[in-house]
């Protein structure tokens, strides 16, 4: 597997860290218990087109947002996370 | 048909021409008291304890594909019960004790082998983890040896002993784990679910699960509606899958665990070990390959196949336990999908959906639970209550703090 970063070109799986889904956000301070639950711990896991986040360690040292089939491990698109 | 030495003889002098298929496999009907879904495993495992124990022949085992295509044929056949923590040593010992009295109970060779399981510590921090872990076992009545570096390499003197890095000081062994033939077990309970009047139904998979008012009402299938007061999931790395159809968020993630096989060798290995110092288990099959694993590759996965990093991960560990692997060469590799659960300890539970059960969470560990996980989810689909053996393993404890952290990593590859 390889993942084209946007700043590097493409690069080997080996040089990048997986945080996961790139889909929870973390709740604001005021939030209940419910939502930070939520945010920790569930996950809607799909069999297909996955966002999630890598960070390139071994690169540019940048979190990037990873479009990825999980299925298949086919990635679709890299970009930079947003901050 | 019983297997007897009597059977086996005759069916030896008439040129193994008698021998019937071992499980019928059936057409679904219409309605069913229970319908399990998945032929793992787990679920077959379930439905032969459902008939055995609670006297529930009228249930069905719903398998996407052919019984025992998952994970029970895409593991490393090893079974143990030295865990730590109260949640979850009674059901891993419930397991031990069955596989035990397994191949009796069924009348199949499943070819358990209790060659004992060697877990090697390297530094004085993890020997007293493991004493620590030794004694919890212990307090559960689970047998557990603390060996010294000398014990260690009387057993096993081809090992690494002054490995620069890692020097070997010694292993908490379990000599009750060991082996079971992987395949066998699914076909064992599939032949014991089935005698009883449990239909196996192949190449079915469920598309929809049919709720009205909270109460589960049957299943859609590919091969149409199925009517069933009591749905039970056992679908391991699919479990995010099958119950988002039930509309169910879990704390799953879906992993690709990776494991190999060597060419046949003679007899080498005495039992299982594992490695230490990061994450490695091997033992030798009755074939004479070495069979061996590692850490899941670290990503969310469906693919039922790895990727490189790991395969060198896995071999620089074979290389700094046992340095003669070197000369070895690999015959085959597979990946299993792992429902990894937050805290890294499975799930056997109702759901918030009336007669809909989960189980689930297996992670690394689906395999060596197989007849404690079907014994105890069998239980909870008759009763409606746990299992005293599987208290602690609910759904809930995400929600309410009651983590079982055997490892405290769960899903997230950066821990393990």
């Amino acid at each position: 597997m390889r993942i084209p970063c946007p700043f590097c070109g493409p690069r080997d799986l080996s040089e990048f860290a997986y945080l996961g889904d790139a889909a929870p956000v973390r709740p604001a301070e005021t939030s209940d218990a419910t939502a930070v639950f939520d945010y920790v711990y569930l996950r809607a896991n799909p069999a297909g087109p996955h966002r999630e986040r890598w960070y390139h360690a071994s690169g540019c040292r940048l979190w990037l947002t990873v479009t990825r089939d999980t299925r298949t491990h086919e990635v679709l698109f890299a970009e930079e996370a947003a901050p | 048909m019983r297997f007897s030495f009597l059977s086996i003889a005759r069916e030896a002098l008439r040129g193994n021409r008698g021998w019937t298929p071992h499980w019928r496999d059936a057409e679904p009907k219409a309605a069913y008291d229970a319908v399990i879904i998945g032929g793992g495993g787990h679920g077959l495992a379930t439905a032969y304890y459902l008939a055995k124990n609670h006297g529930l022949t009228n249930i069905a085992v719903l398998e996407k594909s052919w019984i025992g295509s998952g994970n029970v044929g895409r593991n490393t056949t090893i079974v143990r019960s030295n865990y730590l923590l109260p949640g979850n040593i009674p059901l891993y010992e419930l397991s031990m004790k069955l596989w035990e009295g397994l191949e009796r109970d069924l009348n199949y060779n499943a070819m358990v082998s209790q060659r004992g399981v060697l877990n090697l510590c390297h530094t004085d921090a993890q020997r007293d983890a493991f004493a620590r872990r030794g004694n919890a076992m212990r307090l559960h009545g689970v047998e557990a040896e603390l060996l010294d570096r000398k014990a260690v390499q009387r057993m096993c003197p081809f090992l690494d002993f002054d490995n620069a890095r890692f020097p070997i000081q010694g292993g908490l062994l379990q000599r009750r784990g060991g082996t079971v033939r992987h395949d066998a077990v699914a076909w064992g309970y599939a032949r014991g679910a089935s005698d009883r009047g449990v239909d196996i139904v192949q190449n079915c998979a469920v598309t929809g699960i049919r709720i009205a008012n909270g109460v589960v009402e049957g299943v859609e299938t590919t091969r149409g509606f199925i009517a069933a007061k009591k749905v039970a999931m056992a679908v391991a790395g699919s479990t995010s899958q099958v119950a988002s159809m039930a509309g169910l968020r879990l704390p799953i993630e879906s992993h690709v665990l990776q494991a190999f096989v060597s060419e046949g060798l003679k007899p080498l290995i005495p039992g299982v070990i594992t490695f230490g110092a990061g994450h490695f288990y091997i033992s030798q099959s009755d074939k004479g390959g070495l069979v061996f694993g590692g850490d899941i590759d670290g990503y969310n996965s469906y693919a039922q196949r790895g990727n490189l990093h790991v395969v060198e991960d896995v071999a620089e560990e074979a290389m700094g336990l046992m340095p003669m692997t070197g000369r070895l060469r690999m015959l085959r590799s597979w990946g299993g999908i792992m429902d990894m659960s937050m805290d890294g300890s499975p799930i056997i539970d109702r759901t918030p959906i009336d007669g809909l059960f989960l189980n689930a969470g297996w992670c690394y560990g689906g395999f060596k639970a197989i007849p404690g996980s079907g014994l105890a989810y069998a239980h909870l689909i008759a009763k409606g209550e746990p299992h005293p053996a599987a208290t602690a393993l609910r759904l809930d404890r995400f929600r309410t703090g009651h983590l079982i952290d055997e490892k405290g990593q769960g899903a997230q590859a950066n821990l393990h």
